[in-house]
């Protein structure tokens, strides 16, 4: 990790103002795009966003679809982040289950999610440099499912932990599951990250923080289920995702639709 | 086929953010075959590839890039089996990370007009760890005849113009990604 001299307190700092002058923007009716692409706190943004704002464009035939995936994509075990070892993986058990729906409110249904996350310790199994927390032999931290006819997913896994990253001094990502989407048009694709209800660490991280405003922030939080707890085995999470953009629409009801 | 696209829908509800991509995806999206639409070398297959960069010139070693295409008729590609290719099913879309020097590389074919007058194009995503949410734009076709009808490539300056289409080269297509500088990829919202 390179070395910085910058403390939280710098950087809780410059991520106080920006959201100052969101606000202000904001009650200007200039709503801007959640979240930042320019937003330096996060350092490695820097050089690597846009200076142009994106151009419009109409969506055209190819746009307006999705890539398809199915059955013969994903094996039901892959839901199971919790098998890929001869043993259980340390750490709290969770399932984490919701909706993906469009701009419409309507289920995007067999469509694949993709999801990767660090273990319980903190670690991820990847080569890049990082903390010394231990691996998790029986634990990789990928799943995949394809979602059923309500948009539903679902997947058991761990509760993965907090890590340090080296943005600044002392600087922790909240726990989070990363969440790849697809809606039913190109132009809904989506990556993002789920993170648990009332993190000490969501006013600290810059990377939560570039989505300026709460009620926007708060979209990434999961709920804690207890309908969804699983009685003797693991706490339950629910979380839905709204992937808006434009796609067709239809003159017919689909299947399941009444 | 139950569906009738007729007009387009954007919808109310608030979108759920993007967030980053990050540096840990290497072992979690990449799979075997993702970047191979058509398997390198057969008839009609070309290479797509490229460098990517960030406002400084450097590569980007840590960037994801997906392709989604009609088929070489003008299709939309409807099957499934983009995670397990078996090598004679076109699924129309790929997937391909950069190595340590920036480049990526797809094994695809030359997408179809979608109808008479219609421009082919590549769709494509880009994601990477530093950039807050993905970035979408288009890859037109070089001296394609239908480019200069074109609403959105008429609609840019000329300097733009050639962020957005490929340059042909001994196996096929190159087109670099610049996400900031002099040379800054025009990149699309479809709102
Ligand atoms: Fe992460």
């Amino acid at each position: 990790m390179t070395a910085t001299t910058e403390t939280q307190a710098d950087l809780s700092a410059e991520i106080a103002k920006i959201e100052a002058d969101a606000e202000g923007q904001t009650q200007e009716g200039k709503p801007s795009r959640q979240p930042l692409l320019d937003y330096p706190p996060y350092r490695s943004s820097i050089l690597r966003h846009p200076t142009k704002d994106p151009r419009h464009a109409d969506p055209e035939t190819i746009e307006l679809w999705a890539p398809c995936f199915g059955h013969s994509d994903v094996d039901p075990l892959e839901a199971d982040l919790t098998i890929a070892g001869s043993n259980e993986p340390i750490g709290e058990r969770i399932t984490v289950s919701g909706r993906v729906l469009d701009g419409e409110g309507r289920p995007v249904r067999n469509q694949l999610v993709e999801i990767w996350q660090a273990n319980s310790a903190g670690r991820y199994v990847h080569k890049r440099e990082q903390h010394p927390a231990p691996l998790d032999p029986n634990f990789t931290g990928v799943g995949r499912c394809i979602t059923d006819a309500e948009g539903r997913y679902r997947f058991q896994t761990i509760k993965p932990g907090p890590y340090p990253w080296g943005n600044h001094i002392n600087a922790w990502r909240p726990a989070h599951i990363h969440f790849s989407l697809f809606g039913r048009a190109f132009t809904q694709r989506l990556i993002t990250q789920m993170y648990f209800p009332s993190d000490p660490l969501f006013a600290l991280d810059p990377i939560y923080q570039s989505i300026t405003s709460q009620k926007d922030r708060d979209a990434l939080v999961a709920r804690y289920d207890h309908d969804l707890s699983v009685p003797e085995y693991s706490m339950g999470y629910s979380w839905d995702i709204v992937v808006t953009g434009p796609s067709r629409t239809w003159t017919e009801p689909e299947e399941g639709d009444l | 086929m139950s569906t009738i696209p007729t007009q387009i829908a954007s919808g109310s509800a608030s979108a759920t953010p993007g967030q980053t991509i990050g540096p840990f995806f290497g072992y979690a999206l990449p799979y075997e075959g993702d970047a191979d639409l058509v398997p390198p070398g057969s008839p009609g297959s070309i290479r797509l590839h490229g460098w990517v960069y960030d406002g400084a010139g450097n590569p980007i070693p840590d960037a994801l890039l997906e392709i989604w295409q009609t088929d070489a008729d003008g299709n939309v590609p409807q099957a499934e089996g983009s995670l397990h290719r078996d090598g004679w099913t076109f699924t129309g879309w790929g997937r391909a990370g950069t190595d340590l020097h920036g480049h990526y590389s797809f094994s695809t074919v030359l997408p179809g007009a979608a109808g008479e007058g219609r421009v082919p194009f590549f769709a494509l995503t880009v994601f990477a760890r530093g950039l807050l949410d993905k970035l979408q734009t288009r890859i037109y076709l070089p001296e394609h005849p239908a480019n200069a009808g074109d609403p959105l490539l008429v609609s840019l300056s000329e300097d733009e113009r050639a962020t957005l289409v490929a340059t042909a080269d001994a196996t096929g297509l190159r087109f670099d990604i610049h996400l900031q500088g002099d040379r800054e990829t025009t990149f699309l919202n479809y709102g």
